[in-house]
């Protein structure tokens, strides 16, 4: 069976910045993969040449087999691709029903405003932010703006979900909450890309994962095999029983 | 033939008149590099320069080159007054707030210059001879008015580039939040920089006064000139809006040797928008 | 109507449009109904501009170039071609909107302060070409001749005729605003005036939506181009063109509340109430200029979100009522 995403040589410079060199790899449908790094690895840029945002020098994305490299974000999310910011992004002016609606009007479904209502209304009970739905999306705080954007990439009923720091800026009992719904999102059999820099939750999470460094990718496997990685130690954790610790569960 | 003595008649004329418009441009686009403000009471300003000449001239008898320097101060004043009434509290606010805050500063200045000198024209008959070449004519007050343009320049690139001032200008044009982190401080050098816009819109209008007759209602049409000079040379680049300035002057020069002078605007609206379009930043501006 | 409550936002202007519209005739005043034309027109316009404006978050600077474009089209048809009133509007709506969309096509790109500065120079740039335009009437433009009057029962009979057919371009701009406010349509241009780049990560192809909006908002300013020329007897190139009636657009649509179907209408009837009162004030009517700008520059500096906006922020229920 082709995979839901083809990742094939991707490689992306800025000006004289190598931000991508030749990133490879596939993602069967229904799971979750893992995207780490240090700050400024490439991991971000890498989804913007997944959505569309950038079009890659090098390489060429595959989206259910076909070819998309470089299509616009919008042909993307037709697709059914949906993504979340590192640095979130509401429609300020607008309610958080609204901006769900929002995601699911103009989605892979493309509902029209009622089925987009109903849909909206269930996505917002499933992130927790039903008795929100009236308010101002700029009136919100950072965890609940991170539910927003979950929110607002579900209701487009994606096949492939990108979470660009979902648990960054949130305090522990925000990113329980916010794992579990990842976990039940993957029980949906939607496929996910995670970027996340919270180690100990996105080890436990994901089915395999990927490391960027310096925009190379360096290693890729399952969780265990990328904490007893020698390379990813070296490079990225520093610690050598910092495996150990990861793997483990939670003290 | 008969064209190229037209175009060798009207084109020196062209040139000299460009280096005018060029200094009002200058200062339009200053503002808009340092604060992303598109100032449209910058037409105003440009007639209220005219009319410092008008009273310097014909009312106190004072020569009008001499007279740029009061008009230069108080056009320096009244931008820094308009950058703290109306400009300040809009500088983060979307651009229409900017927009109409700058508006409604051009209908204030044109509704009192209005009900106290009238809209019809006014005119300095100011003459500094003429130098016959041959094949054209040069007033002499354009020339003057070209070199006086052409020192201005200057003056502000040495403002820019070598005093404590214009480099926090500059700073602050790359990168306020950094400038301000860096310790320059961020609010006098916007309402500087604003002064210094308005100061060149009313020099450039004061020259212009000098060849030209004008009322309050003149400014608009050089305005609209300093948009496309601006865009010319590069929104936020004060020096390439000499460059747009000649260009333009060049254009009106040179397109009144082929085709009816009221093709002009035409053709310098269309070229506005489609440069705009393929080059923001200006034709000697970076590529996108 | 158990829901009526759901409408109101549809249903107050339209309202306040036909009290306006039926207020001459009760008055039995043509005084009132030059008056009555004046703010309907500017209703028409100012929720025309509203739908690019307001809704998707589009500074247009040089709108009234539908107006002049349109206005000509439709006087060419009506008093050159000997068209009827009623198909020189449409194809006067039909022109304003094809030219939307070419130079929707082009200048949507530009964002911001951009696209604001290219819709100066379109204006500019239509106005001079017009200006030499010999089909047009060149710079002296074209004098409606007396005869297109009488078709319509003579110059009273005409006159009263366009001051309905512009309560009814009134009324058509107040409910298309309406329809595209509470569509799925609206909510992707809400979308790209919040965060074009978002709205297009969600799926708005904001391409389309930009240029569809930019037509929207030029047909009727298009129509209302031929009313206002066919009611004034005559158009030439600076009438048609007037870049300061563009501004006085967006202030009406700032006064009011950008981005909600009431707000263009208040603000046209308060702006132009001011105007009114302003030019026929002794006190003021030297200085009427400078009075609009101080207003609208304390508007702009200390509610921004204009009247229906800042009732809004100020009481959430209202919300629902006035969208």
């Amino acid at each position: 069976m082709t995979p839901l995403l083809q990742v094939e040589g991707v490689t992306k410079r800025f000006g004289g910045l190598q931000a991508l060199t030749s990133v490879t790899f596939d993602l069967p449908e229904g799971q979750i993969l893992g995207l780490i790094g240090p700050n400024g690895a490439g991991k971000t840029t890498l989804f913007n040449c997944i959505n569309g945002v950038y079009t890659p020098e090098v390489g060429r994305v595959l989206f259910h087999g076909e070819d998309v490299t470089g299509s616009k974000t919008y042909a993307m999310a037709k697709r059914g691709l949906a993504r979340t910011h590192q640095i979130v992004q509401p429609l300020e002016e607008l309610t958080v029903r609204e901006n769900v609606i929002a995601g699911a009007c103009f989605g892979r479904e493309n509902h029209s405003l009622g089925s987009a209502g109903e849909i909206a209304s269930e996505v917002m009970e499933f992130v927790g932010l039903e008795k929100r739905a009236d308010q101002l999306a700029a009136s919100l705080n950072v965890a609940q703006k991170k539910r927003l954007e979950m929110a607002r990439a579900l209701a487009a009923r994606p096949y492939l979900l990108l979470l660009d720091e979902v648990l960054a800026g949130l305090n522990p009992s925000e990113i329980a909450g916010m794992v579990e719904i990842v976990k039940k999102i993957r029980d949906r059999g939607i496929t996910i890309i995670m970027i996340e820099h919270v180690m100990k939750a996105v080890m436990n999470v994901s089915d395999r994962m990927v490391v960027l460094d310096y925009g190379q990718q360096i290693a890729e496997g399952t969780p265990e095999e990328i904490a007893n990685n020698p390379q990813v130690i070296e490079a990225y954790l520093g610690d050598p029983n910092l495996a150990k610790k990861l793997m483990g569960e939670d003290e | 033939m008969q064209q190229l003595s037209l175009l060798l008649t009207s084109l020196p004329d062209g040139i000299l008149l460009g280096f005018v418009y060029g200094v009002a441009a200058m200062g339009l686009t200053l503002i808009w590099g340092v604060m992303d403000v598109i100032n449209l009471s910058h037409g105003p300003i440009i007639s209220l320069g005219m009319f410092g000449t008008f009273f310097i001239f014909i009312k106190m008898g004072i020569n009008p080159y001499l007279g740029l320097i009061p008009v230069a101060i108080l056009g320096l004043l009244l931008g820094v007054a308009i950058y703290f009434i109306a400009v300040h509290r809009v500088i983060d606010a979307p651009h229409l707030s900017s927009l109409l805050a700058t508006f409604s500063v051009n209908m204030i200045i044109i509704g009192i210059a209005t009900a106290a000198l009238t809209t019809s024209p006014y005119n300095v008959d100011f003459n500094m001879g003429s130098f016959d070449l041959g094949f054209t004519t040069i007033l002499g007050t354009r020339l003057i008015a070209a070199v006086i343009a052409i020192l201005v320049t200057g003056g502000l690139y040495f403002f820019l580039y070598r005093t404590r001032p214009g480099k926090y200008i500059r700073a602050v044009t790359n990168n306020r939040a950094a400038a301000e982190l860096m310790g320059v401080p961020s609010t006098q050098i916007l309402a500087l920089s604003f002064g210094l816009g308005t100061m060149l819109a009313a020099i450039s209008g004061a020259l212009i006064a000098t060849f030209f007759p004008f009322s309050i209602l003149s400014g608009a049409g050089y305005e609209l000139k300093s948009f496309v000079i601006g865009v010319l040379g590069g929104l936020g680049n004060p020096v390439g809006a000499l460059f747009g300035g000649l260009i333009l002057g060049v254009l009106e020069g040179a397109i009144p040797a082929f085709m009816e002078t009221s093709w002009v605007p035409v053709i310098e609206f269309g070229l506005f928008v489609i440069i705009l379009l393929v080059r923001p930043n200006g034709l000697f501006g970076a590529k996108e | 109507m158990k829901n009526w409550r759901n409408h109101l936002g549809l249903i107050v202007p339209l309202l306040v449009v036909t009290g306006l519209a039926i207020w001459p005739a009760l008055t039995d005043s043509v005084s009132n109904r030059e008056n009555a034309f004046t703010i309907l027109k500017a209703i028409a316009l100012a929720s025309s501009l509203n739908i690019l404006l307001g809704y998707t978050g589009y500074v247009s600077f040089g709108h009234i170039v539908f107006f002049g474009f349109g206005g000509y089209v439709g006087l060419y048809f009506l008093n050159e071609q000997g068209w009827s009133i009623w198909t020189s509007l449409l194809i006067a709506g039909i022109s304003s909107g094809i030219l939307a969309y070419l130079l929707g096509k082009a200048i949507l790109r530009l964002r911001g302060a951009y696209f604001a500065l290219a819709t100066i120079g379109i204006n500019e740039a239509v106005k001079a070409f017009i200006n030499n335009f010999d089909l047009f009437g060149g710079p002296i433009g074209m004098t409606l001749n007396f005869k297109v009057y009488k078709e319509y029962g003579g110059a009273a009979e005409a006159l009263s005729m366009a001051f309905y057919i512009m309560a009814g371009l009134a009324l058509a701009a107040i409910v298309l605003s309406y329809l595209i406010r509470v569509s799925k349509f609206g909510l992707g241009l809400l979308a790209i005036r919040e965060n074009e780049d978002a709205a297009e990560v969600m799926g708005v192809v904001a391409p389309d939506a930009k240029t569809w909006a930019y037509v929207l908002s030029a047909i009727i300013p298009g129509m209302v181009g031929v009313l206002f020329f066919f009611k004034n007897g005559n158009v030439e190139p600076h009438g048609a063109f007037p870049l300061h009636a563009s501004i006085e657009l967006l202030v009406m649509v700032m006064l009011g509340g950008q981005g909600t179907v009431l707000g263009p209408i208040l603000g046209a009837f308060a702006y132009q109430g001011m105007r009114g009162y302003l030019v026929t004030s002794d006190f003021f009517k030297d200085i009427q200029l400078s009075v609009s700008g101080v207003i609208l520059l304390i508007i702009v500096l200390f509610i921004p979100a204009g009247a229906v906006g800042w009732l809004r922020n100020r009481f959430a229920p209202l919300r629902r009522v006035l969208p």
